[in-house]
């Protein structure tokens, strides 16, 4: 394998306290050495004026496969990973039939392999089938590689169950992500229940119908000692009860989506189903709580919940249009913008979120530039400024609220196991 | 306006829109026009009688995904009286069953060579999808809870025919605010020609939040009846509610239905509307409904010339 190094750049390792100017060394594949001068490496990579970073980490991705490949493949899903920065991802399992066997873990890292982009972790089902009543085989899927569990796409809804999955995953200290999401409340919901909702005559999900489930699951944490991550948080109220859980010590970690930091509830005015996705996107008071929560650290990472459906499936009347949206390719860009621009967060505690949290949550070997490490390494270009274009995205669907935003910031180069598996030049 | 006034591209130099979408987005000034132009309309055809053949050649498709019988029958003899060619098209039976998307279906009703699709769906913003793909006009015949833009403007004609104003009146909507688009069109129509509105029902179909864009918000019809100039009855949209938000339809019927003794405590010139089909003994009863205070039969009538009115203006501006 080359050696490779990385000369001039800022390197921003949150998981070492590390921001400095300095020149990067990766050889077989790992973190070799800092401070190295340039003396007949294979591949010399300039930085100067870019950020280094340990790979970024999505730790919320749908890639589809197997069963709506016309959505997404885990190959064009792992291309858009690379696209966007990311040299890990996460992947959910409400495919189908959903990950619930090691037979189907295999197959998601066999068709990675395939691939051959970036790092793909299996989260799996909670429950067998996703079905909410039996638990899944935890420990074999364990045993296949599954690093988290989830039913994703869905609540784990009874909390007889949930409460034996946390203290079942105590035996391989798994975290159980979870949606949040009461659905008694939601039934037929588009859009968040507010002003925006009550004029455009559209059925609204009231935040309500997250926080009662956040607490609900804060609340068998606490008593079962398990580890709950709350997934896509969107709601003030959520990010409040988990601020608190917190402070008492509960196993709680959670995450946000960047269009929970970007938009509001005000852009389906456009009745534009990329604004459809769920949780919902809310009002401006929450928008700020999930941006002090970044802020605070009360909300440990920052995901995509990337979810591509074919154009088709998107040209529907908004009730009839799925939820979600895609975001791998426009993640970065979004939090050097809305969250680093104006100053809600820096660079190192941005990058923590995108990197080391994620890894930690999933209890994977990631997000670090430590020597000795995987050399999963992510070049930002922190000032370019580019326009969003649906049509140039490697994943297979461009269902983005985004179309033509003129953003800040982009992955340069993206470096997967000492490897270099994207430039930007690929993106021109 | 006279008979003189209707030519195809004569229309006024303010009517500038191609499709007619909500209530929201017009202006006073945009209101007006229509409901001034339905008054001409009436006026030239002799009470909307007589035709006046002012959009021949032009074609007029119904698309209607929800059932209607009084829109749509409106709608089409709007465009007849006009001398359009209607083209009537229902969700049932059409290709639609066969999992073409409402946008191909629109798109292919328009390579017929259609000018204006009126459009009926139970979702929100389904004329506005369609706006946007489709290069007709476009009328919104009911979207949804969201609005309906001509039931909310014969409404206000109605109102203004009889109380030769709406500048100052105080309007009452009485019933199923949450799930009524007729509601949410006269909303945006009565507060911009000056009226002061008060929604009125049980609480669970009346939120709060209305009071935000300077809205009354009552849930005690007895309360608010002294004070009102206008009382527009909603019908209670049960197919739209997952959930049932009172206890029963005698209790809301014992609250809010407008009978006899609530008459009398009403004003001596009170104004009933109700845009329909009503449920006589829910939201009013037989004696008010076909009393004298009553102008259900008028918004009827209204209604035609009112959309007489906007399917003129519309193709006007869509001709130059």
């Amino acid at each position: 394998m080359p050696s490779l190094l990385i000369k001039n750049g800022r390197v921003i390792d949150p998981s070492q306290r590390m921001d400095r100017i300095t020149n990067l060394l990766v050889r077989d594949g790992k973190i070799a050495a800092y401070d190295v001068l340039p003396n007949g490496q294979d591949v010399v990579v300039d930085a100067a004026g870019k950020i280094v970073s340990p790979g970024l980490i999505d730790m919320h991705v749908h890639l589809r496969e197997p069963g709506r490949e016309e959505d997404e493949t885990i190959a064009t899903g792992t291309a858009a990973a690379l696209a966007g920065g990311f040299t890990s991802v996460a992947c959910i399992p409400n495919t189908e039939p959903p990950i619930d066997t090691q037979a189907t873990v295999e197959f998601v890292r066999h068709q990675a392999a395939r691939a051959d982009n970036c790092n793909v972790f299996v989260v799996a089902c909670v429950s067998k089938g996703r079905e909410g009543k039996q638990l899944a085989e935890i420990g074999q899927l364990v045993e296949a590689g599954a690093v988290a569990f989830s039913d994703d796409g869905a609540p784990v809804y009874d909390s007889e169950l949930m409460r034996r999955a946390f203290e079942y995953c105590l035996m391989f200290d798994k975290p159980i992500l979870n949606h949040a999401e009461v659905r008694e409340l939601t039934v037929g919901g588009v859009m968040h229940e507010g002003l925006v909702s009550l004029l455009l005559g559209l059925p609204g999900m009231p935040a309500a119908a997250e926080d009662v489930m956040v607490g609900r699951d804060i609340s068998l944490a606490q008593a079962t000692g398990g580890r709950i991550h709350v997934m896509h948080v969107s709601s003030a109220g959520s990010v409040e009860l988990i601020r608190r859980a917190k402070s008492r010590g509960v196993r709680v970690t959670t995450e946000v989506c960047p269009h929970h930091f970007v938009l509001t509830d005000k852009s389906l005015r456009t009745f534009d189903s990329n604004f459809k996705m769920s949780p919902p996107l809310r009002d401006s008071h929450d928008v700020d709580t999930c941006i002090a929560g970044l802020a605070d650290g009360t909300i440990d990472c920052i995901v995509t919940d990337h979810a591509p459906h074919a154009r088709e499936k998107k040209m529907l009347e908004l009730d009839k249009a799925p939820f979600g949206i895609v975001g791998l390719e426009t993640s970065l860009a979004l939090v050097a913008t809305w969250l680093i621009e104006p100053g809600h967060l820096d660079w190192p505690t941005a990058l923590a979120k995108m990197t080391i949290n994620p890894a930690r949550v999933l209890g994977i070997d990631k997000g670090t530039l430590a020597i000795g490490a995987d050399a999963d390494i992510t070049v930002i270009d922190p000032d370019v400024r580019w326009t969003i274009d649906p049509e140039r995205f490697r994943s297979k669907s461009i269902n983005t609220p985004f179309a033509g935003w003129n953003l800040r910031g982009r992955a340069d180069t993206v470096i997967v196991g000492g490897r270099i598996k994207f430039t930007a030049r690929d993106a021109v | 306006m006279s008979i003189a006034t209707f030519e195809i591209g004569a229309v006024p130099a303010a009517w500038t829109r191609r499709h007619l979408l909500d209530l929201e987005s017009l202006s006073a000034d945009e209101i007006n026009i229509i409901l001034d132009t339905a008054v001409a309309m009436r006026e030239a055809t002799g009470g909307c009688q007589q035709k006046l053949p002012l959009l021949s050649g032009k074609t007029f498709a119904n698309l209607f995904f929800e059932n209607s019988t009084r829109t749509r029958t409106s709608f089409s003899l709007a465009a007849r009286r006009l001398g359009g060619d209607t083209i009537d098209f229902s969700a049932s039976g059409s290709s639609l069953s066969k999992g073409e998307t409402f946008i191909d279906t629109g798109r292919n009703i328009e390579a017929m060579g259609v000018d204006v699709v009126v459009v009926r769906h139970s979702t929100p913003g389904t004329p506005q999808l369609l706006a946007q793909n489709l290069s007709c006009s476009v009328v919104n015949a009911g979207d949804g809870s969201h609005e309906h833009p001509t039931q909310g403007l014969l409404d206000i004609l109605t109102i203004r025919q009889r109380a030769g104003r709406i500048a100052g009146l105080t309007v009452a909507l009485v019933g199923d605010i949450a799930h009524s688009r007729t509601a949410r069109s006269n909303i945006w129509g009565l507060k911009k020609l000056g009226a002061h509105v008060i929604v009125c029902g049980p609480s669970t179909l009346v939120s709060r939040r209305w009071e935000e864009l300077g809205i009354e918000v009552s849930y005690k019809l007895d309360d608010i009846l002294p004070r009102c100039d206008v009382l527009n009855l909603l019908r209670i949209q049960f197919e739209r509610q997952s959930t049932r938000p009172f206890p029963s339809v005698r209790e809301y019927a014992l609250l809010y239905t407008m009978n006899r003794e609530r008459l009398a405590r009403a004003k001596q010139d009170i104004l009933v509307l109700a845009p329909g089909p009503i449920n006589r003994g829910v939201e009013v009863t037989p004696d008010v409904a076909d009393g004298p205070h009553s102008l259900i039969l008028e918004q009827v009538t209204n209604g035609l010339a009112v959309r007489m009115a906007v399917l003129w203006l519309i193709t006007g501006v869509g001709s130059e």
